[in-house]
């Protein structure tokens, strides 16, 4: 390759503008962005969902999702105007000269064939190699992606494989042709903290071995600061800047951006300590317990008090959410006992009385899923205010609106309202107004900010904890993101495979030392540093020897 | 143990069950049928007496339950017994007609899959097009005809004006295949038009079902062609929805036939089975109903297995 092609870019976007089709007429959700990537260049978009980051990225393949059009605007790529080519041209150019790599892979593999099967997919219709060559260069991309038994991995299911491989093995997928540019779509967004760091540091070091360009898209700033060598920001398909990523990290220019640098500071006020001694609301003993013979959970104990957050944290499977359901009656335990308030409770929510059920509240992480559609606001919360507290009619509606008043929603605009007509972080609030509704001692609060953008998780935390000093309510906060627990916790309980390995009060858990999961643990969140993931490697390879 | 040789193991157990239960269901239906063979053949003039003794030589007159063990016990040693109204072994009477039947639903079947599989794919392939239009029109046009019509109109077509097939299909034992493929061909064409629509619309509506999934989406990002992305991508994840219907309509084949036999005077079971209720000849009519039950029974495991067969999740354990 000569100088002269290096410089030369290989995408060139012209202001883009993309239409969506909702109803009758098409609304524009992408306003004119440009874009340039030279070769081997990694660039990365981020922004908040609805920031057209994932549009961009598949008109850069010449894709259009169904229901959406690319109105006006050039994309070229090597000298191949997309916009306008033919269909044929640009199935040509897709896995061949141009991959995508998946948010899920769980999703985005084809559960009926094998992973070599799809593997080998592209470069044989393309042309581009033999199946044999395919195969061996499978094992190869598999060895260098770190994926175990490299010879042997390519001839399972997808879903015989962990999420973490699968992902890597897309990554190797996408490789397949020795394409000049990958589009990676939130590649990470779905996997635990300790499983990203395998899968970034093994993307990173294919894409420079290969001298790839690619685009990496996500709404993490801490992982795009790793990754990508220009990072550009995007609003409601705008562009709100762009610049190297050091700069971008050290010196943002632009208002959204710092507000986007700036979430990871909120902080609940620190409580004072409450004497241990006195009776905690929610107090699990000893609980063991299985999904049928599974077993889930092994001798867990811990005590949450009065008005104070206890996180719960681990990566996925370690048993977080089934210490919910013990505590909740959904899964009784095979062992040890569940008291709120010092009075043991019976197993299953089925034996527990209606004052019982109301003590213990539930916030779910999709509250998309955990709202009825076909329930108007009023009716979700006015529910559990009519079953727990008995009142109805008049009385029913005034604490339906002081409920809204409470999650700061102004009850005469929402309250006949149904929720697909509803912000994501308003349905949360939602999801918060119907368990106070219940006027519970203690709530558990699984995963509730996770599937919401930052800004907007900021302020639900904040609600939480203003809902927190208001009523003196308890929480368990369940969540693998640890800059939550920092921002709102009092307690730390650390869970591995079912078993509490580590648990105190927040300020000593996050001093050293650890123990060596919590360490893991800590040390995998990724950070702003750009040299964040390189130091992290090197440490733990001397770690190692 | 493999877990699929098990699950077969265990769906045969409850497939005999359900064909036991069955079985109490057909004897009892016989038995609340107004009049009996007796009357039948003896005819309006018959006095009480005569009818008794003939009732006592047919062994009619012993008690129903005693009857149905007899008949249980005879049918599990695969013995059906005898015709009531010819004497003549049920075994004998029924393996001909079964063999035409099955003959008759293998011939439609052969027709019928591969084309309405076909059909929906091609349909699932170019959705909301004229095609896939004209084809939800025509196979729904057919499908909401009765069957009898759709025969009677192809008898008026293809066999009086266009002479192209015959009108009767009887069949003998002289005939070579040949023959017979061609005098069954309107009753096998007839029960093709009725059971394509719904194989059809199922095979497009599985397809377009998994049409939005993220792993279509890559598919076609790897720059797979549209055919390429229903057939390889799309079908072998719509098989066990799309097997259950064949299954169903295969087994409408075997035992709803009834109709299309009788009017093209076919010689298969459905036509000795309703012969035979005229005639209360109510043994016969018991075996033919327990052999269609067992072949409903067995085409439903059969699918079952498939579904499970061609599911790698299940196939493949982690």
């Amino acid at each position: 390759m000569t100088n002269s092609t290096e410089t030369q870019n290989l995408l060139t976007i012209r202001g883009l503008r993309i239409e969506g089709k909702s109803g009758d007429h098409w609304n524009e959700i992408v306003h004119g962005v440009d874009l340039d990537l030279k070769r081997g260049e990694v660039l990365g978009l981020i922004g908040e969902s609805g920031a057209g980051k994932s549009t961009i990225g598949l008109a850069a393949m010449g894709f259009t999702r169904d229901g959406c059009r690319i109105s006006s605007g050039t994309i070229d790529f090597d000298g191949i105007d997309l916009v306008n080519a033919t269909q044929k041209v640009r199935r040509g150019l897709r896995g061949h000269r141009i991959a995508y790599v998946a948010q899920s892979a769980a999703a985005s593999f084809n559960p009926a064939h094998k992973l070599i099967d799809q593997y080998c997919e592209s470069p044989i219709v393309h042309g581009v190699m033999s199946r044999d060559q395919a195969e061996k260069d499978a094992v190869d991309l598999y060895r260098r992606l770190h994926l175990p038994n490299p010879e042997d991995i390519g001839f399972r299911y997808p879903h015989q494989v962990s999420g973490g491989q699968l992902q890597r093995a897309m990554t190797a997928m996408a490789m397949a042709s020795k394409p000049d540019l990958i589009i990676f779509d939130e590649p990470t967004t779905a996997l635990d903290v300790t499983t990203q760091i395998e899968v970034l540091s093994a993307i990173r070091d294919v894409v420079r071995e290969f001298h790839t360009a690619a685009i990496y898209i996500t709404h993490d700033l801490a992982v795009v600061a790793q990754m990508a060598d220009r990072v550009k920001v995007l609003l409601k398909g705008e562009e709100v800047e762009e610049s190297d990523t050091r700069s971008m990290l050290n010196d943002p220019k632009e208002d959204y951006t710092k507000s986007l640098w700036a979430v990871r500071s909120f902080h609940a006020e620190p409580k004072a300590d409450v004497s241990q001694a006195c009776t905690p609301v929610v107090s699990i003993k000893n609980v063991t317990a299985a999904y049928g013979k599974v077993p889930v959970l092994h001798d867990v104990s811990f005590n949450i008090h009065k008005g104070r957050t206890v996180a719960v944290v681990g990566e996925s499977g370690s048993g977080k959410s089934t210490t919910a359901r013990v505590i909740t009656g959904l899964l009784p335990a095979s062992k040890g006992e569940i008291c709120f308030n010092g009075k043991v409770m019976p197993g299953s929510y089925k034996q527990r009385s209606k004052d019982q059920l109301r003590q213990a509240q539930m916030i779910y992480q999709m509250a998309d899923t955990a709202l009825n559609p076909k329930q108007t606001i009023g009716e979700i919360i006015g529910r559990p205010v009519q079953f727990y507290l008995g009142l109805r009619g008049k009385d029913r509606l005034e604490r339906v609106r002081a409920l809204l008043d409470e999650i700061e929603l102004e009850p005469d605009l929402y309250i006949n309202r149904l929720p697909s007509e509803l912000s994501g972080g308003q349905k949360q609030r939602i999801g918060i107004a119907r368990a106070l509704a219940a006027e519970p001692e203690f709530i558990i609060c699984d995963e509730v900010t996770s599937a919401l953008d930052q800004l907007v998780a900021e302020g639900i935390l904040k609600l939480l904890s203003k809902v927190q000093k208001d009523f003196g309510l308890a929480y368990m906060f369940i969540t693998h993101d640890l800059a939550t627990v920092r921002a709102i916790a009092d307690e730390v309980v650390v869970m591995q495979q079912g078993k509490v390995v580590e648990a105190g009060p927040k300020d000593i858990m996050f001093t050293p030392p650890h123990h060596a999961y919590t360490d893991l643990l800590l040390s995998s969140i990724p950070e702003m540093d750009p040299d964040w993931l390189d130091k992290l490697l090197k440490q733990r390879e001397e770690a190692g020897q | 143990m493999h877990p699929l040789a098990r699950m077969v193991l265990q769906r045969l157990g409850l497939g005999l069950v359900t064909l036991f239960v069955v079985s109490i269901i057909i004897f009892s239906a016989v038995e609340l049928l107004p009049g009996d063979i007796t009357q039948q053949i003896l005819g309006q003039a018959a006095t009480p007496e005569t009818v008794a003794a003939f009732r006592k030589e047919l062994g009619l007159d012993r008690p129903p339950v005693e009857r149905y063990f007899d008949w249980l016990g005879g049918v599990m040693t695969g013995d059906f017994g005898k015709s009531l109204a010819n004497q003549r072994e049920i075994s004998d009477l029924i393996s001909g007609r079964f063999g035409n039947t099955l003959f008759l639903a293998g011939y439609a079947a052969v027709i019928a899959i591969p084309l309405s599989v076909m059909l929906g794919l091609l349909a699932a392939l170019y959705r909301n097009s004229f095609f896939d239009r004209f084809i939800n029109m025509a196979t729904l046009s057919s499908i909401s005809f009765p069957e009898f019509f759709v025969a009677y109109i192809l008898i008026v077509f293809l066999a009086v004006r266009a002479q192209m097939f015959p009108a009767i299909s009887s069949l003998n034992d002289d005939m070579t295949l040949l023959d017979m493929f061609y005098r069954a061909f309107l009753p096998a064409l007839t029960l093709t038009l009725v059971v394509t629509a719904h194989m059809m619309r199922m095979t497009r509506a599985a397809i377009i079902n998994l049409l939005a999934s993220p792993y279509i989406e890559m598919a076609r990002l790897k720059g797979m062609s549209q055919a390429r992305v229903i057939v390889k991508h799309a079908l072998p994840n719509a098989l066990a929805p799309i097997i259950n219907v064949i299954a169903l309509n295969l087994a409408y084949l075997v035992t709803g036939v009834v109709l299309v036999e009788v009017v093209f005077v076919y010689p298969g079971l459905g036509q000795l089975l309703v012969d035979s209720v005229a005639n209360r000849d109510i043994t016969v009519v018991q075996a033919s109903c327990l052999i269609f039950a067992g072949v409903y029974i067995l085409l439903n495991l059969l699918a079952d297995i498939l579904s499970i067969a061609t599911n790698p999740r299940l196939m493949h354990r982690k």
